[in-house]
């Protein structure tokens, strides 16, 4: 199952930067046609995402920061031919055992807390990804659907753990209690909400891009995903042990955006922890043509987009579900200018 | 006991009724190897269609419900059939889409605070004598229209698949396109039909919980209900009989589930609420043999001819 998603070069740097400025010009178009001031809409939105230097910290990249980690999560599988549409469900297995391990710990063992809770989290998000991982490699499969189950079942088990063993003491809210100081990542800037996380983020983004690119294992990856039979017969590669481990570091990536979440910025578990940053994830690692560099900019993009439309509601009430439209045209239309762009020459005649 | 399990059994094939009809839909859609991720947008701009058509009456919201739906598909036909784009790419992104489209458009026209609408309901159609069996009566001769046209389809789709060439003809699409192709059946026209039929469907089932269930609209209400669909055709194993099982399987889940939260159980509901899921996990690692998926299921290389 060879992934074409990823673009030409030419093109991608086209997507890169004439997409969003395009959906910018798109949204006011939706904007005009929906009786909408588009000026103030626009405006509202322009403060929202980047009205100061500290909203452009607090909002936008505190946003785009688990949006880096699930658009890295996504981009690896998909650079591996892994179809992992179960990064929402393996972010809220990160957020889960994060939770857990800072409630346990607290306050014990001082700052390297946010350590083993980041790592908590990595492995929690490793082990949702291992059943369907395991399942496409023993069964054969179907990780489409077995991680939307995944998802489901990761959201029951949430919703289990905070109306029992990790809800907060007075047992009245659906959530766990607010976790200890020492458990959460330091902020950035003072005055900010802007923490350590996005640091986290933007190693491993680095990190990734580096192993793809100058590893012999990062090579394999890339050509598991081009061509799976090339690589197995020609290449010589284990294809079937690349994939599972492919699809491994994609929840555990997923996981640790989980985790990043709660010990820097919720601070606690609670059913939507996660409002949908699994499925944004796709339009961010599309957006970026699955490069892990482009990825830190896409999830920038969508994670202000997000931001300034949260405000564009409050001030110009425009409805910020808005945002998905443009997720959506976003990944429409870098599928359809890859389709038109690569049209299979006609060699094989009028195939009908 | 008996006044515990009729009312528990009509609530389990109500909320099956959505499910089998958007998962029936899905059934044949993915028999031509097509995964419709979509179908949870189709579900919620079925919902919204039906809304905004119902002033009309009812039988003018189930059609806008299908109108709903079908415009989803017709999208992703253009996408996976037209474009051979990536058929779990492309429906996430519809899906993502009819969210927003359907969100911002009902809070544009409804307006912003979501005053509950109320819309006309389809009462239920209760058969006499036989509503009047005990236990199952009111659960399978006392429901609406839909529960009933449900029913009617699984053997309809059933005879379809396994007994008409077209049938056949299009399970051979989801195996191998290339040798259906060889075979001088039009495979681009066969999978954008199937498509189209079960977003269709999926719309329907939309409508369903509009008109003939929730009298009223609001954001998301589809809840999960296109990806539980494709959980109930897995568990299904792709045959219109099993999809009617499993959907009452994962109806019975959730109304028990209400039936231990209203009581203050002791039991965490969410295992109820798991279990289909599990299941069909296990059901998934079991069936390497009988009743698998179509083999050329998700591929994006063989979309078309």
């Amino acid at each position: 199952m060879p992934v074409i998603v990823r673009t030409e070069r030419g093109a991608g740097v086209l997507a890169a930067f004439g997409l969003p400025v395009g959906m910018i010009a798109v949204l006011m178009v939706l904007l005009a046609v929906g009786g909408f001031d588009v000026g103030a809409s626009m405006a509202a939105l322009g403060r929202g995402a980047a009205g100061s230097l500290s909203i452009f910290a607090s909002s936008t990249l505190v946003r785009a920061t688990p949006l880096i980690l699930t658009g890295l999560a996504v981009s690896f599988a998909f650079r591996g031919g892994v179809f992992n549409i179960g990064a929402d469900g393996q972010l809220l297995a990160g957020a889960a055992a994060a939770c857990a391990v800072a409630l346990a710990l607290g306050s014990t063992v001082g700052p390297l807390t946010p350590v083993l809770v980041i790592l908590a989290s990595g492995a929690a998000g490793l082990m949702a990804a291992a059943i369907p991982a395991w399942l496409r490699l023993r069964f054969g499969v179907l990780e489409v659907i077995s991680t939307i189950m995944m998802n489901f079942l990761s959201l029951y088990a949430i919703g289990y753990l905070v109306r029992g063993p990790l809800q907060e003491p007075t047992r009245v809210y659906p959530q766990s209690s607010t976790i200890d100081v020492a458990a959460r990542l330091p902020f950035l800037i003072p005055g900010t909400r802007l923490h350590a996380g996005f640091v986290i983020a933007l190693v491993l983004a680095l990190a990734m891009w580096w192993y793809l690119r100058f590893t012999a294992s990062g090579f394999r990856v890339r050509v598991i995903g081009a061509n799976p039979h090339a690589a197995s017969v020609a290449g010589g590669v284990n294809t079937a042990r690349g994939t599972t481990g492919i699809f491994l570091a994609s929840g555990a990536l997923a996981g640790c955006a989980g985790g990043v979440e709660l010990s820097g910025v919720t601070f606690a578990l609670y059913e939507n922890i996660s409002p949908g940053y699994g499925f944004t994830a796709i339009a961010v690692a599309l957006l970026a043509g699955l490069n892990p560099l482009g990825v830190i900019l896409s999830a920038i993009f969508l994670g202000g987009l997000a931001a300034g439309a949260a405000s564009m509601q409050r001030e110009a009430g425009v409805p910020s579900v808005l945002v998905s439209v443009i997720e959506a045209l976003i990944i429409l239309s870098i599928i359809a200018g890859r389709a038109l762009l690569a049209r299979p020459g006609r060699v094989r005649g009028a195939a009908r | 006991m008996i006044d515990v399990i009729a009312p528990f059994l009509e609530a389990t094939v109500r909320t099956a009724t959505p499910l089998a009809l958007a998962a029936l839909g899905e059934t044949i859609t993915e028999r031509a190897g097509v995964i419709n991720v979509a179908l949870e947008g189709a579900i919620i701009a079925g919902c919204f269609g039906a809304l905004a058509a119902t002033t009309g009456g009812v039988w003018l919201g189930l059609l806008g419900g299908v109108t709903g739906g079908l415009l989803v598909g017709v999208i992703l036909a253009t996408f996976v059939v037209g474009l051979r784009s990536d058929q779990i790419i492309a429906g996430t992104a519809l899906t993502l889409g009819a969210y927003g489209a359907t969100g911002t458009l009902y809070r544009v026209i409804f307006g912003e605070t979501g005053v509950s609408l109320s819309v006309p309901t389809m009462g239920p159609i209760v058969i006499p004598g036989l509503a009047g069996i005990p236990v199952v009566g009111r659960a399978l001769f006392a429901q609406p229209l839909m529960t009933y046209l449900m029913l009617g389809l699984v053997p309809l789709v059933s005879w379809w698949l396994y007994r008409t060439h077209s049938g056949l003809a299009l399970r051979a699409i989801g195996e191998r396109p290339s040798a259906a192709l060889v075979a001088g059946i039009h495979v681009a026209r066969w999978r954008t039909a199937s498509i189209l039929i079960g977003s269709a469907l999926g719309g329907l089932a939309g409508a369903t919980l509009v008109v003939a269930q929730a009298g009223t609209f609001s954001e998301q209400m589809s809840a999960g209900r296109g990806f539980i669909a494709i959980a109930v055709v897995a568990l299904g194993r792709w045959k219109p009989h099993g999809v009617l099982a499993a959907a009452l399987l994962f109806g019975a889940a959730s109304a028990l589930q209400y039936r231990f939260q209203s009581q203050g159980a002791a039991v965490p509901y969410q295992i109820f609420l798991a279990l289909p899921y599990a299941l069909t996990l296990l059901v998934l690692a079991a069936g390497a043999g009988r009743g698998r998926a179509p083999a050329a299921l998700a591929r994006a290389e063989s979309s078309s001819d």
